[in-house]
């Protein structure tokens, strides 16, 4: 477990990197009269909700994704001895 | 570093696209509105098509010089992922067309040279699909998907760009890059492109994986 979290921590470094600027950048409202965007979703705070659920989505998706690839190689492992 | 580096590398570059893509300012233009997002979902769909059938043809030349049976599953593989993504990018593309343009599908050129570069790929499928003889199976799919690609390429980048189009990136019209100057969707945009691009190559070589594993375990049935 302790080396697996190793392992992952480049990946978790990397994400903070991407992310933080995508925060800073997001907390800027923008100026009125122009064309209509979501901007009331985000004033009330729903935005991040469809945000969540995407996220879980495919977090869970590519969690699929990982595990078949895990278990293949253990078959391949197996089918080569 | 682990040879898999480049899936965690996929799985960071989605999550960061799925929150930043939605997240993350856009200009405000009429028309477009909020669905300029898609900008970092269905073009990176052809993004990665065209890597992974670029990838399908070089395993049908590497095929035709050295005739094994891995090499016809990879690319066979590689393709029909393709295939998947170009499936996937025409829903989307038809979905953003219906709230933009008015209508789910345009006599476009841009739209047509698609539906008919697919419609090209599913006769891969067919043909594939109509042979027994494993040899001849593989030998005569790589040449096809070899004349394949050559003729959807054109269908997709080169002839919509001779005539006027309403898609961007067709007609004259310089790609997306009106929409790409602005440095925030770049930002988003370019992880995207990437982030597919590997899914695609992902799926690919789990689904090869399996074909080869498939066909170890018949081999040693029969020994």
């Amino acid at each position: 477990m302790k080396n697996s979290l190793r392992k992952l921590r480049p990946a978790l470094l990397l994400l903070m990197a991407l992310l933080l600027p995508v925060l800073h950048v997001a907390a800027q409202t923008a100026a009125a009269n122009e064309p209509e965007m979501a901007d009331s979703l985000r004033l009330n705070g729903k935005i991040y909700v469809v945000v969540a659920v995407i996220t879980v989505v495919l977090a869970g998706l590519l969690f699929f994704l990982a595990s078949l690839d895990r278990k293949l190689t253990r078959l391949e492992k197996e089918v080569r001895d | 570093m682990s040879k898999n580096w480049w899936k965690a590398l996929c799985v960071v570059l989605l999550l960061y696209v799925a929150v930043a893509g939605l997240l993350m300012p856009v200009p405000r233009l009429a028309i477009l509105n909020e669905s300029i997002r898609n900008l970092y979902f269905h073009v990176p769909m052809w993004f990665g098509m065209t890597f992974i059938l670029f990838a399908s043809v070089y395993y049908s030349i590497r095929y035709l010089r050295t005739p094994t049976p891995e090499l016809d599953i990879l690319s066979h593989e590689a393709a029909r992922t393709g295939i998947l993504m170009g499936l996937v990018g025409l829903a989307t593309g038809s979905i953003w067309a219906r709230y933009t343009w008015g209508a789910w599908w345009t006599n476009d050129p841009k739209l047509n040279g698609a539906a008919i570069a697919m419609l090209i790929y599913g006769a891969y499928l067919v043909l594939r699909s109509s042979f027994t003889d494993e040899q001849q199976r593989a030998r005569i799919s790589a040449i096809y998907n070899i004349f394949a690609f050559a003729t959807a390429m054109p269908l997709f980048y080169i002839l919509p760009r001779l005539t006027d189009s309403l898609h961007p990136g067709a007609g004259g019209n310089p790609a997306f890059a009106k929409y790409d100057l602005d440095s925030n969707m770049r930002l988003v945009f370019y992880p995207a492109v990437i982030g597919w691009t590997l899914l695609a190559f992902w799926l690919a070589q789990v689904a090869s994986r399996l074909s080869l594993l498939k066909l170890k375990v018949y081999e040693k049935q029969l020994a």
